[in-house]
């Protein structure tokens, strides 16, 4: 892997942590000193990303604009890494008139047709869109990929088997993504799957399987490589399961009392980090010149986001029908 | 005294039942649109088991007529995704009430990727399933359940009861931008191993032709009684029409054909003119069909009534199985009939 690849996916990740810090800091500015989890500029259920951005980073280095992606109630990082526009992205949050959905999806439900970006609150269920995608991509004889993404939790619904029986079937051009983070909100991985790889579950299903146990940001993207171009080339779907790291809560105010590995935790992007400064691709000054940069990108978005007009009540109805 | 909903039953001799009548609207717009593809359980060389889809597979080919898996979440979802992508898919789920098997992609998504994306993203697709009972199939096989549909934003919803509007409808239904749910009664499609309905057959247009989504038809006009209705209690309501004639009693029948969108004001004309209500479902009673007809009158005026609504659905039970048992809750001639009177007395 060239040093330019090397520093995009150090981009990518750094980029999606500072846009999830400033929802931090902003979702919990305004919910003091009596938490309502509807008050505030951002208000609802919050779930980020932290600490499975080397996922996200890795899959989408090998995609373009063309390429679809359906995503999870934790959609942010694949947003990020997938090009979404900041300003509207951070407007939808905000539940603006200039947002993505125009204010009526909110974070869980961005749709963005200008980078075939989706997502679903639902678990599991943004699998079966993405074989229609990837199935219009087919017919309509384009080499684009349909990139799928779920949970470990996930991996247990029927809707995640029935789509990688159907890919299969119909040798549709998925890729499809489990972030293992070992936490389905509070059960653990060992208390909801009865194996230890859900490779083995492709293999089941008669595609490629492969599990990624580091978090490792260039082992994503490695097996990703190999399964898009496999995709591109009309030879059917593949499955990467990563395991990756939740390093906040379920969502925001999730207090976490259940959980016994926060001391263990390992951050994969100061760790990265440390690996491309030890190599020589990666220096102090490039490091807090790249954290400014996307700190700077952030803050646009989000000041755009905050001047930008609430949707006016009177068009609530707006949008049900086209 | 009986009016047609079928302006060209003058200018055609051709009839066709209504399964044929939906395989000519699916034929004609995929020769029209290449777009379009047809996805479900037995679509392709069994033609469909309520024959919605014979022939199509002969004549379109593998790539555009899918026999899928008994996958109903993996399929459903993955029209939605190739209606994202720019396709028109029509997807056919067998039987309605096997929609528990795959509601969430319909309810969560289908119907609402358009409104969550602020109108940026459009789900052009047609839900086809079979609806209905009267012949022994039990509770799992025979129910309507077109209220829950209705009930859930973002669906149209439309429901022919005749050859005519089963093309009409199902070709608006294709070309409309949105997802439409087409729910067919079994009983009127005229198929040879059910009972025969004189109603399941009817002169159909060879061209192509719309009917709009959001019309309600006046198929009988009357003075005394308005009866709202839809599906195969149309037909039923029709033959109740005649019986009640007798009985010095003019009722006009009105089939609703789409309940998202409602036609409120061909319900409202009607009452208007006749100030009496019999609102006949072969859905469940509470929470339904019947319940949101009455409240269409009682919010915009209840003084056009002279009696107070009536309604005649299926009870709130499941649907038994034994044929006195079930010819007991739908909402046939007999029980029109009585209810009518009921509605005069």
């Amino acid at each position: 892997m060239d040093n330019e690849t090397r520093l995009g996916l150090y981009k990518t990740m750094v980029l999606s942590r500072s846009f999830e810090e400033a929802i931090l800091r902003d979702y919990h500015a305004d919910k003091k000193p009596i938490w309502d989890i509807g008050a505030g500029l951002i208000p609802g259920e919050m779930h980020l990303s932290a600490g499975q951005e080397p996922v996200a980073a890795g899959v989408c280095a090998h995609l373009t604009s063309d390429d679809a992606i359906s995503s999870t109630h934790r959609p942010h990082h694949f947003a990020i890494a997938h090009g979404m526009d900041l300003r509207l992205l951070a407007s939808e949050i905000f539940g603006r008139e200039t947002g993505l959905g125009k204010g009526r999806g909110g974070h869980m439900h961005l749709f963005d047709p200008t980078i075939h970006f989706s997502c679903s609150g639902i678990v599991a269920e943004g699998y079966p869109p993405a074989l229609g995608m990837a199935f219009a991509f087919q017919r309509q004889g384009k080499d684009s990929v349909a990139v799928a993404v779920t949970g470990e939790g996930g991996a247990n619904q029927g809707a995640f088997h029935e789509s990688l029986n159907l890919a299969a079937l119909w040798k549709l051009p998925v890729v499809f993504v489990i972030e293992d983070n070992d936490w389905a909100i509070s059960v653990p991985r060992d208390a909801s799957t009865a194996i230890r790889s859900n490779a083995v579950r492709a293999t089941s299903y008669g595609i490629r399987g492969i599990r990624i146990q580091d978090n490792s940001v260039e082992g994503v993207w490695d097996a990703a490589k190999t399964a898009i171009e496999k995709a591109r080339a009309g030879e059917g779907p593949s499955l990467i399961e990563v395991h990756t790291v939740r390093l906040w809560g379920h969502f925001e105010g999730d207090a976490q009392a259940y959980r016994n590995d926060l001391d263990s935790l390992i951050d994969p992007i100061p760790a990265y980090a440390n690996q491309l400064e030890s190599d020589g691709v990666l220096s102090p000054e490039m490091v807090e010149s790249i954290a400014q940069d996307a700190k700077s990108r952030v803050e646009d978005a989000f000041d755009f986001a905050k001047s930008s007009p609430l949707p006016s009540a009177a068009e609530v109805e707006r949008y049900v029908f086209a | 005294m009986v009016l047609t909903s079928t302006p060209s039953e003058s200018v055609t001799a051709r009839k066709l039942t209504t399964a044929k009548a939906m395989v000519e609207a699916i034929s004609q717009e995929m020769e029209r649109d290449p777009s379009i593809f047809v996805m479900g359980e037995d679509i392709g060389s069994y033609g469909g088991i309520f024959s919605s889809t014979a022939g199509l597979l002969e004549k379109f080919g593998p790539q555009r007529i899918l026999d899928t898996p008994i996958s109903e979440t993996a399929f459903m979802g993955l029209a939605t995704g190739a209606a994202v992508e720019g396709m028109r898919p029509i997807v056919e789920l067998m039987f309605v009430d096997f929609f528990g098997v795959c509601m969430d992609q319909i309810y969560n998504h289908m119907a609402k990727i358009h409104y969550e994306s602020g109108g940026n993203v459009k789900v052009p697709l047609v839900l086809m399933t079979a609806v209905g009972g009267g012949y022994s199939d039990g509770a799992q096989h025979s129910q309507c359940l077109w209220g829950i549909f209705a009930h859930l934003p973002g669906m149209k919803v439309v429901v022919p009861s005749n050859p005519y509007d089963a093309k009409g409808l199902m070709i608006s239904a294709i070309r409309d931008d949105n997802p439409v749910i087409y729910m067919f009664h079994k009983g009127v499609m005229g198929l040879p191993w059910m009972a025969k309905n004189p109603h399941s057959l009817g002169p159909v247009p060879e061209k192509p032709y719309e009917v709009p989504i959001g019309r309600a038809a006046v198929v009988r006009t009357g003075n005394d009684l308005t009866i709202v209705t839809l599906s195969m209690a149309v037909h039923h309501a029709l033959d109740a029409a005649e019986e009640l004639t007798k009985q010095g009693i003019d009722s006009e029948i009105i089939d609703l054909r789409s309940l998202v969108p409602l036609d409120r004001e061909a319900v409202l004309e009607s009452v208007a003119k006749t100030g009496r209500l019999l609102v006949v479902d072969e859905d469940y009673q509470s929470f339904g069909l019947t319940g949101e007809i009455a409240a269409v009158v009682a919010e915009k005026d209840p003084r056009l009534l002279k009696a107070p609504v009536s309604r005649l659905a299926i009870p709130d039970i499941p649907i038994p199985y034994s044929r006195t048992l079930e010819y007991a809750v739908l909402p046939t001639a007999e029980r029109i009939v009585a209810a009518a009177k009921r509605v005069m007395a």
